[in-house]
């Protein structure tokens, strides 16, 4: 087990397209750690440099305190799952796993002793006769994640493993993981891009934007104190809202109405014109269902609700708004980069589930104020980021630097879409 | 198939005894003359079937010893022809279909062009060039041009069947801790088995089958194969060859082709790389 180093990690194709640029990331010895990002983000190629199958453009690839840049594949003792597991299937399940033990000519003995283990660990003791092409895609999924384990690898490497598998398998293969990489206690790199994946795996949490590191922190700290407006609408389902916003004094002044927000977030928003101010849907609460106490003139609007979902526990609420142009092109762009595609710019709204609004209804929201994030349109940074507790946020201004290295990768090729 | 109606599957059948009917017939008649006694086939007689059946043809074509020095010939010829051709025809594809490099394209379609090239048009040129370096009538003045024949064919069909093999099993293997030659050797042969056993094959009978080198570069039983043999078995005049003799010489040349098909077809099953990966 070690720790992984990446300093400064350059990698530039031969056509000259800007893959990962710059990204200093430090995995500690037995931390989980997350990339993660839309498609295209350069976290695939990232792990692939760890793990040796890509060569380093320029910077330094540490592991376990040892320069490994020259080093082939084979020389780094890393263990890596493939997106599409990549299982031998000339072999048994039993030969998959032994695999990495027969290159080292491991005794007979010895692989056996390690395949039981590492089979009764992942539950296919009945299956290691059998050859892949007779299972599941979760029973593959745990076959090469056996042979991933069967060996001491200083660390393991996963890249986008569950996205094979639907809806149900992937939630159970998640806890799986997170069990089994608390127990081993081996440094960890998970690359996805499913942000739930992200948020409940990971001790840290590596945010990608077109190969620019944009914040680098625990789940809690990205969703609570997000470096940009990039973070803040990648990460967190359904995604934050976008509201033009423009502060006086203590007052922000949304579509809906003013809000008091409190003074040191003010203090750090003034004369700045018209900004983006960031609104978690769950910091948005039906007026009537809440303790009359806490329901303060300054912090409710009312409002027509266009849609609303109802899921038992809680219901989304829809309300459109109109939004000036200057931020308009912003939150579009902003979509883009997301992989989304919005028609129409609206306000989602986490409720109670005991709440009785219907679609059509003029409620009375209530917003969290304290929670109200204020972006520069310009830059997409977080005015109002407490940057105590925003882990690690490169220094300069990474969204921008991500959207020109966008414009170089667009000039190389411009339908990139390599993952 | 089991969908299908009634009036389907009785063309389908009949279909099927036509085209086994056309393609059978020639290698039953061949069958037949070989059990025919000398009389009965110079007779004119044109029954099918052999009057009275014997097995004297085969007594006396493996009393021959020219043919069996011929038979050996060909098997030794073949044999070395195949397993050369395959082992570099694997070694050029897995280049090709794995390695960016210069010239590639130049590499196939030269490849092709050898394979283009009518043999006959060879024959004058590597005689001549033969009897200088002194390869005229030996085993590898036959293996070499047939390896060259062949070279072509076996390299597109494996390089095809490369391509076919997802690159990440590959790299699983070297992160595994296999050296490149050790994931080639013990991922990437296996999988590409069926590719290499087709181009084997088709090595092969090019090589068992030849017989414009064979005649032409050959002046002796030394190294003179099956085919090229068959041609100097003469009766008692012009006007009468022994069909009989050349009819069980073929039934014998036949039969090591069949037995080879049903040996290698099992190894050649499609799909083989199902559950490599989600598909």
């Amino acid at each position: 087990m070690a720790a992984i180093e990446m300093k400064n990690i350059v990698k530039q194709y031969g056509d000259g397209f800007p893959a990962v640029n710059d990204v200093s990331i430090d995995v500690e010895d037995g931390e989980f750690l997350i990339l993660v990002g839309p498609s295209g983000c350069g976290k695939s190629t990232l792990l692939r440099m760890i793990v040796g199958l890509e060569d380093i453009t320029d910077g330094d690839m540490v592991i376990g305190g040892k320069r490994v840049n020259d080093l082939a594949p084979r020389d780094r003792n890393l263990s890596m799952v493939f997106q599409n597991y990549a299982l031998y299937p000339h072999l048994t399940v039993y030969e998959n796993i032994a695999f990495p033990l027969r290159l080292q000519n491991a005794s007979d003995s010895e692989v056996d002793e390690k395949v039981r283990e590492a089979s009764k660990t992942l539950e296919l003791d009945e299956h290691l006769e059998r050859k892949p092409g007779n299972l599941s895609g979760g029973q593959r999924q745990r076959v090469a994640m056996g042979r991933a384990i069967v060996r001491d690898a200083e660390a393991f490497l996963f890249d986008e493993p569950l996205s094979n598998l639907d809806a149900k398998l992937r939630g159970q293969m998640r806890t799986e993981i997170s069990r089994l990489q608390k127990r081993l206690g081996i440094t960890t790199v998970y690359v996805t891009h499913d942000q739930t994946e992200a948020m409940t795996l990971g001790d840290r949490v590596a945010v990608l934007k077109r190969g620019v590191l944009q914040q680098h922190a625990t789940p809690r700290e990205l969703y609570e104190n997000p470096a940009n407006l990039f973070v803040a609408g990648f990460i967190g389902s359904p995604p934050m809202n976008f509201l033009p916003a423009t502060v006086t004094g203590n007052q922000v002044e949304l579509p809906f109405g003013t809000v008091t927000i409190p003074e040191e977030k003010a203090a750090k928003a003034q004369g700045k014109g018209l900004l983006i101010a960031g609104i978690r849907p769950d910091h948005f609460e039906d007026a009537s269902v809440m303790d009359s106490d806490k329901v303060t003139d300054e912090a409710t609007f009312s409002a027509t609700v266009d849609v609303v979902e109802w899921l038992g526990n809680e219901a989304y609420a829809y309300i459109p708004f109109e939004a000036p142009p200057e931020v308009q092109e912003q939150l579009q762009q902003l979509e883009r980069d997301l992989d989304g595609e919005s028609l129409r710019t609206q306000l989602v709204v986490s409720l109670d589930g005991a709440s009785r609004i219907k679609e059509g209804d003029e409620a009375t929201i209530w917003v969290d104020a304290r929670k109200i994030h204020l972006f520069d349109p310009s830059t997409g940074e977080n005015l109002t980021m407490d940057a105590d507790h925003a882990g690690i946020v490169p220094g300069g201004n990474a969204m921008a630097k991500a959207e020109e290295v966008g414009k170089e990768q667009d000039d190389v090729k411009p339908e990139a879409s390599a993952t | 198939m089991a969908k299908q109606s009634g009036k389907n599957q009785v063309g389908t059948w009949i279909g099927f005894v036509l085209i086994m009917l056309w393609c059978l017939f020639p290698v039953a008649w061949i069958i037949s003359l070989s059990f025919k006694s000398e009389g009965e086939t110079g007779a004119g007689s044109a029954q099918f079937l052999p009057k009275e059946p014997t097995f004297d043809n085969y007594k006396a074509i493996i009393d021959n010893p020219d043919f069996t020095r011929a038979l050996i010939n060909s098997f030794g010829i073949s044999l070395i022809a195949t397993v050369l051709s395959v082992i570099f025809a694997t070694l050029a594809a897995y280049a090709i279909a794995r390695l960016e490099f210069r010239g590639k394209r130049l590499v196939l379609s030269l490849a092709l062009a050898i394979a283009m090239f009518p043999v006959v048009a060879l024959v004058g040129p590597l005689f001549d060039m033969w009897t200088t370096f002194g390869l005229f009538n030996t085993w590898p003045g036959l293996i070499i041009p047939y390896m060259s024949f062949t070279l072509p064919l076996a390299i597109w069909t494996l390089s095809a069947f490369f391509r076919e093999i997802p690159w990440e099993m590959e790299q699983a293997a070297q992160v595994d801790g296999a050296t490149s030659w050790q994931a080639f050797r013990k991922v990437i042969v296996p999988l590409a088995a069926p590719g290499v056993f087709t181009a084997a094959i088709l090595t092969f009978f090019f090589a068992w089958n030849e017989f414009v080198l064979a005649i032409s570069l050959t002046s002796t039983t030394s190294s003179r194969t099956v085919p090229a043999q068959m041609s100097f078995f003469v009766g008692p005049d012009p006007f009468n060859p022994p069909y009989a003799q050349l009819a069980t010489a073929s039934v014998i040349v036949t039969l090591p082709v069949i037995v080879i098909v049903l040996l290698f077809q099992r190894k050649i099953v499609a799909g083989l790389t199902s559950g490599a990966v989600k598909g």
